[in-house]
């Protein structure tokens, strides 16, 4: 199940700094452990996520293989107008989750 | 080495204190640093929730010969399995032995929905189990031994007081005489269930009790018995018990 959790507030007044958290279930298998029998496990990562405000890039990281399974990504942007975030998750293995939130802005 | 040696302090350490009274009993949460304290209690940063929103998403699917899901028979667990998981392990009389939360459920699948069970540890069982263990979070661990649990609460009992391992060392002298201290640079703590399944930072996911119990079994190099045995059992039982009147945090993080 590739279950995404966003969590930001629902409304906010304009100009106002809102913080927005997000997690995703992924095991981000580096690619360099060896399974007892010795073969390489693959690597299956995420690889990048982008947050959309209104159709513009507000945040967006590249993930690599030393970050900790199920990632959790926080970050903060201004309260501009109502409307839609959008997050992206892409990654190995055509690994790719959407998940969208609505935001009022007062 | 440093593991070993600090081992070999532990069980050369002639203070024994027994058990804790009841008053100075502390949640390993207690212990931990601020930073994963805050993980837990935001359920936006808890990873804990991943699998507690995957279990209620199989809470509500049907399964099975019989076509009927968990919410078929149980209706919403947010009403129906509140302060379940703070009475497990229980009795259960047709087995005539006490069953963990997970043979619970697993119970469930194969006598009621007729479908086969999960395998222990397995992702689907753990989300259910966290899913309805959640329902009780906050709430006290309500275990009481009564004649018919009593021989198996005391083999529990004796497991944890029991020197065993290459090791020779009983539960007991980690969790009740020494807790508190470092273990490797971590706090030893007194063991008491009170956030399962647990997501382990360690683990970078979700595990069982009886995994964690695993742990320690093979951390003083004893053969750990097999998932779902009724020795873990009744660790499990004799372990509730001692914790008994303890808020349950599910899902609980640890490092």
């Amino acid at each position: 199940m590739a279950r995404v959790v966003v969590n930001l507030p629902a409304t906010a007044k304009r100009g106002e700094i809102i913080e927005i958290k997000t997690l995703a279930a992924h095991p981000m298998e580096t690619g360099f452990r060896h399974t007892q029998l010795g073969e390489l496990v693959p690597r299956d990562i995420i690889t990048r996520f982008v947050c959309i405000y209104n159709g513009v890039e507000i945040f967006s990281a590249e993930l690599y293989p030393a970050i900790a399974a199920n990632p959790l990504i926080t970050f903060s942007t201004v309260a501009a107008e109502s409307g839609m975030l959008e997050f992206r998750w892409t990654g190995d293995n055509g690994y790719a989750v959407t998940q969208s939130a609505p935001i009022t802005v007062v | 080495m440093i593991f070993r040696f600090l081992l070999v302090l532990l069980a050369l350490s002639t203070t024994t204190r027994a058990e804790i009274p009841l008053a100075e009993r502390r949640s390993g949460y207690e212990l931990m640093g601020r930073e994963t304290r805050a993980m837990q209690d935001d359920d936006a940063t808890n990873p804990g929730m991943l699998w507690v929103l995957d279990g209620e998403t199989l809470w509500n699917r049907r399964d099975g010969a019989s076509g009927v899901a968990c919410a078929g028979c149980h209706g919403d667990a947010r009403i129906s399995m509140k302060g379940v998981a703070a009475r497990y392990p229980a009795f259960d009389s047709s087995r005539g032995k006490p069953i963990n939360l997970e043979q619970r459920i697993n119970a469930c699948r194969s006598e009621r929905q007729k479908a086969a069970p999960l395998a222990y540890e397995s992702r689907d069982l753990l989300a259910i189990t966290a899913y309805v263990a959640r329902q009780s979070r906050g709430r006290p661990i309500d275990i009481t031994i009564d004649p018919r649990t009593k021989p198996f609460f005391d083999e529990g009992r004796n497991t944890f007081y029991r020197r065993q391992g290459q090791l020779n060392l009983a539960c007991t002298q980690c969790h009740d005489d020494n807790w508190g201290k470092k273990l490797v640079g971590n706090a030893i703590p007194q063991a008491h269930p009170t956030g399962y399944p647990i997501y382990r930072l360690e683990w970078q996911g979700l595990g069982s009790l009886q995994r964690r119990l695993r742990n320690c079994f093979i951390g003083v190099r004893a053969e750990p018995y097999p998932y779902g045995a009724q020795e873990f059992v009744n660790l499990e039982l004799y372990l509730m018990w001692r914790a008994r009147g303890m808020a349950l945090e599910t899902p609980a993080v640890r490092p």
